[in-house]
């Protein structure tokens, strides 16, 4: 009796084992042959698309659009008032509220000192005068990798496929996580309500009744005119400059496109490269 | 019956304030609200009955497609392109909040928060061009 129970109880065993380890085994088998099998395919496509090249190693060539930003810091240097006259164009386009306090400052497009713009990229010995008593434009570096979509806990912030990091106002709560996430100071948030006034003068000068304004406990920031470049326009700052060639705008992923030929030509920096966040708007010094 | 003194005018007074807003503006007919339509438009971007009764969900579709999908093409009904937008495409043709949304609204006694960031057309100004 004891020895057919002893019997009963390993064969018991074992089935259960089999039974469970069986299944997961055969998907990690045929898993690995369904990889294999593509990476086989993979190769031969990639050969055949680049004629040959011997591209193996290589990472394939993106497809679709990347939009990117260059910004020639000399030229707003050297031309007076073109930076006030981009910002105008952003801002009163946008319905972005001026609170009259730095405190509550909303910013999509504003201009920085070096040392705020580029920290940690100074020496301890001293830099140039010009280099010094520059204003740099900065806004949203439509980062590949933005900090800001990780930590919204909502999606209102999100990278569309374009590679612009839009915000939906519809779906903001106000948490702010995206300020604290973003390392560029990008992200401003309604503390007051933007359609209010103080002392009789309205935050937002001439409301523009193409685009909403925001309410009171929403972030905003820089959309890098989404909506004017799905049209096929240039973005509004970058329209401002025109003719002056202080901001070119395009896409990163075409090779012949005006950004990247800038891009090849001359050395350019980014923001706070080192963080990892990619960013998209690059800097002629 | 123990404190018939106090139940019976008790209970008189109960019924007579539970009736008393059925009495008083009882009966009445109310008025179903008119919204005014666009002068020169014979159709909407959907069947009339959709856009009564599921507009809000139509406005919530947009949304998403020119938001989150990019999709900001126009849509073409009847011949007619018409904007996927609330502030540029609705309100183009719906040229008074006051007359067209609020009427109803004010009728269901729903106060939808749109208004909150999108800017309603000036009654004026918008009356103007649509002439």
């Amino acid at each position: 009796m004891d020895s057919s129970r002893r019997k009963f109880l390993k064969i018991a065993g074992i089935s259960a084992v089999a039974g469970i380890g069986a299944p997961s085994a055969l998907n990690m088998l045929m898993k690995n042959e369904v990889r294999a099998s593509s990476e086989g395919g993979g190769h031969g496509a990639q050969t055949d698309a680049h004629g040959g090249e011997g591209a193996h190693g290589a990472a394939p060539a993106p497809a679709g659009k990347r939009y990117g930003m260059v910004i020639d810091a000399v030229k707003f240097h050297d031309n007076n008032g073109l930076a006030e006259k981009c910002i105008e164009a952003c801002h009163s386009y946008f319905n972005v509220p001026d609170f009259g306090n730095k405190k509550d400052e909303i910013k999509w497009l504003w201009q920085m000192p070096f040392a705020n713009t580029f920290p940690g990229d100074e020496s301890h010995y001293k830099k140039d005068d010009r280099t010094h008593s520059m204003q740099f434009m900065v806004l949203c570096n439509h980062c590949d990798n933005p900090p800001c979509v990780r930590a919204c806990p909502t999606k209102a912030t999100f990278k569309n496929a374009d590679g612009i990091v839009m915000m939906d106002f519809h779906r903001c709560i106000g948490c702010r996580f995206c300020m604290a996430a973003c390392p560029y100071g990008a992200r401003s948030f309604n503390w007051r309500d933007p359609r209010g006034s103080k002392d009789g003068v309205p935050f937002i000068k001439k409301i523009n009744h193409e685009f909403p304004t925001r309410m009171r406990g929403v972030v905003e920031k820089c959309s890098f005119c989404d909506l004017r470049v799905k049209r096929g326009l240039q973005p509004l700052c970058v329209e401002a400059t025109a003719g002056t060639g202080a901001m070119v705008f395009g896409d990163l992923n075409d090779p012949n496109s005006e950004v990247s030929q800038v891009l090849r030509a001359r050395f350019t920096i980014q923001r706070k490269p080192s963080l990892g966040t990619m960013p998209s708007v690059f800097y002629i010094i | 019956m123990y404190n018939k003194g106090t139940i019976i005018p008790g209970l008189i007074i109960f019924v007579g304030l539970m009736l008393f807003a059925v009495l008083w503006d009882g009966g009445g007919k109310v008025e179903a609200p008119k919204p005014e339509k666009p002068v020169g438009y014979k159709e909407c971007v959907k069947p009339l009955q959709y856009m009564k009764e599921s507009h809000m969900e139509l406005l919530n579709v947009w949304r998403d497609e020119v938001l989150r999908e990019g999709k900001r093409e126009p849509i073409e009904v009847g011949g007619v392109m018409y904007e996927k937008s609330l502030q540029n495409g609705c309100m183009h043709c719906h040229t008074s909040k006051k007359k067209f949304c609020d009427t109803c609204h004010e009728y269901a006694s729903v106060y939808p928060y749109c208004w909150d960031c999108h800017v309603a057309p000036q009654e004026d100004v918008a009356l103007k061009e649509a002439r």
